[in-house]
């Protein structure tokens, strides 16, 4: 008869400490957002499209607003212009470096106004509940029953649209999910001992909320924010779309919606602002999805 | 079914009724300039006659919480003034454009669950085939692409390369006086390409959403009774674990209902569908406040009404909320 060899006893050996690296979370984040190969390609997209809307017309010097050639000249019939010509014959290479800025500027601040709002809201009413909760709850179902795309054209209408008025209409109409996904983090992590214990200390509620309780509510809140930022550039697109945009800034939504009567002559200047559109939302979306993952205890190698 | 919980939902549905019309009436009185202006609409290039009788009939001198009740008054008898700009109530202009707002939604409605769901069960079969991996690359895609855009490839591709649906309007000019049926038909055929442009997106969410549903539902106890007792695999997944799985997915289908208006508002415009998101379009471009107003109103009035009947199916639905209040 033989005898087994102890599988425990592995457990008896000294530990190695060197041998083992203590990561931080935000590093053990990283680390595994890193080998998160989709969420790492919608990284790159998404800093190739900032850089190129950034400092692409410092290398193209072309003019998005001048009417430089025939109208719908197809794209990679003239070198000059190698996506071709709206149907004014402006310039398309030159119109989607300019038209990018705005669309990611209005959909960032918007993105911002949206979680400035849904984090006050859902804050206040998962930490102090009772009737604080109660009447933000029902003040944020009100705006949830609005159809949003439909709100934010009204305020547009009614003040005149200015890339600013168009990041708060998109801001004012977003934010409830943001806050409903606050208030529930809120929730459950008002209920824990560490929050019990820097009350004990005589921490003030306003500190415990944005020092305490944010920092532990942040991972959920931060994909969040990213896929706020995915959705507020399709709103901008949207509006633009409609011409409810800035009509004298250039933008990838106002590309498509002053171009729109004659896609069945010309399909480019229409397809080309739309793809852009998509690869910035898809970038957004697949960074998101990847954080979610790297928050996630349960995925979490060890 | 509890009737007292019929009635207090239906009571709250009211209470943010009440709550869309006062904002109305604020957001006439906070727009810049002079609100009898506003309502004319700076198109209509309105007539001293006219503003006066704007503020005749909208009470504009009168103190601001008497202008408010003859506001709400006049909504509760959904009296929305009328449009300067078509020349008709606005209540009258709403009529003609709901009916196909509400066909192009449910359709679409109806399309994404459908579809979305099957493909949900089907990819649960097998949660590491390739149809899962298409489910989620799908919904990625979905999420990211703007619906107008959608539409705009859709004629493209369907007005010169496949020219078998529609993609303009709802009904054929030459078949108008044509019978009914023949009409209804030409309606359906018409209304493809606006519904799937629109179910596209939610189509994938939903597929998504079922396949993580099912996959939770097939590992609960009660499934593996069900094996146990040797009912067939078919049995299990469609009457057994989708029942339970269709829950989130009947949440879900009720929160985006606004979300799908929305949707609605751009797919009407991209093919001409004449329906109260088209009229919306049409009356901020002449800024034709009042007809805008009154399309907010009924467009929160459909969320409103789908939110509640989304709660009773959830009810329905669940038999363990049965007699809770």
């Amino acid at each position: 008869m033989t005898i087994e060899p102890d599988p425990y006893a592995a457990l008896n050996d000294p530990v190695d400490m060197s041998q083992i690296t203590i990561r931080s979370p935000g590093r053990e984040a990283w680390d595994m957002f890193r080998s998160n190969i989709p969420a790492m390609a919608g990284l790159i997209i998404l800093l190739t499209i900032l850089g190129v809307t950034l400092y692409g017309s410092f290398i193209y010097t072309g003019d998005a607003y001048d009417i430089v050639w025939a109208p719908h000249e197809p794209p990679g019939v003239t070198p000059e212009f190698p996506l071709g010509t709206d149907y004014l014959g402006r310039d398309l290479v030159a119109g989607l470096l300019t038209g990018g800025g705005p669309t990611l500027a209005v959909g960032a601040a918007a993105a911002a106004i949206t979680m400035v709002i849904g984090l006050l809201v859902g804050a206040l009413a998962g930490y102090f509940g009772g009737w604080i909760d109660n009447l933000l709850m029902r003040v944020t179902e009100f705006f949830q029953v609005l159809p949003a795309l439909l709100f934010a054209m009204v305020l547009v209408t009614l003040f005149t649209p200015s890339l600013f008025v168009i990041a708060l209409a998109i801001g004012v109409v977003s934010w409830p999910q943001t806050a409903r996904l606050t208030r529930a983090e809120f929730l459950k992590i008002r209920e824990l001992e560490y929050v019990t214990a820097s009350r004990a200390i005589g921490t003030r509620n306003w500190r415990i909320m944005w020092r305490v309780i944010l920092p532990n509510a942040a991972p959920p809140l931060i994909v969040s924010a990213t896929l706020t930022v995915g959705v507020a550039i399709l709103f901008e697109a949207g509006l633009s779309f409609l011409g409810l945009g800035d009509p004298n800034v250039m933008s990838w939504g106002l590309m498509i919606g002053a171009n729109r009567e004659y896609i069945l002559d010309a399909w480019w200047p229409v397809t080309l602002p739309g793809l852009a559109i998509f690869f910035t939302v898809l970038s957004v979306s697949l960074i998101g999805d990847g954080l979610n993952d790297a928050f996630n205890p349960k995925l979490r190698k060890r | 079914m509890n009737s007292a919980y019929l009635l207090r939902r239906i009571g709250y549905g009211l209470l943010l009724m009440l709550g869309v019309i006062v904002l109305n009436f604020l957001l006439i009185r906070l727009a810049p300039g002079d609100p009898a202006v506003v309502i004319a609409g700076e198109m209509g290039g309105a007539t001293e006659e006219m503003l006066a009788s704007i503020r005749e009939e909208y009470g504009l001198n009168k103190p601001v919480l008497t202008q408010l009740w003859i506001y709400v008054s006049g909504m509760a008898r959904f009296d929305m003034g009328e449009s300067f700009f078509f020349n008709l109530p606005v209540s009258q202009l709403i009529a003609q454009r709901i009916g196909p707002t509400i066909l192009l939604v449910l359709s679409a409605q109806l399309l994404s669950i459908v579809i979305g769901v099957f493909l949900g069960v089907i990819a649960a079969r097998n949660p590491r085939g390739p149809l899962s991996a298409f489910v989620s690359i799908f919904a990625t895609i979905g999420y990211a692409v703007p619906v107008f855009w959608t539409g705009i490839i859709l004629i493209i591709l369907f007005a010169s390369a496949f020219p078998i649906f529609p993609v303009e309007g709802m009904q054929s000019i030459r078949l108008r006086d044509a019978p009914l049926f023949t009409r209804v038909l030409d309606i359906a055929h018409h209304l493809v390409l606006p519904a799937f442009t629109l179910a596209i997106i939610y189509l994938a969410q939903y597929a998504r959403l079922t396949r993580a549903s099912m996959l939770d539902a097939m590992s609960a106890d009660y499934i593996r009774t069900a094996r146990a007792k040797g009912i067939g695999e078919r049995k299990i997944l469609f009457s057994h674990a989708l029942r339970n799985a269709l829950l989130p997915i009947l949440t879900v289908a009720g929160l985006q209902f606004g979300n799908l208006i929305s949707g609605a508002l751009l797919v009407e415009t991209v093919f001409n569908w004449p329906g109260m998101g088209r009229l919306a379009f049409d009356s901020i471009l002449r800024r034709d406040y009042p007809t805008i107003l009154g399309v907010l109103f009924f467009a929160s009035l459909m969320v409103v009404i789908a939110n509640i009947l989304t709660d009773f199916s959830y009810r329905l639905a669940d038999p363990r909320l049965k007699d809770e209040t």
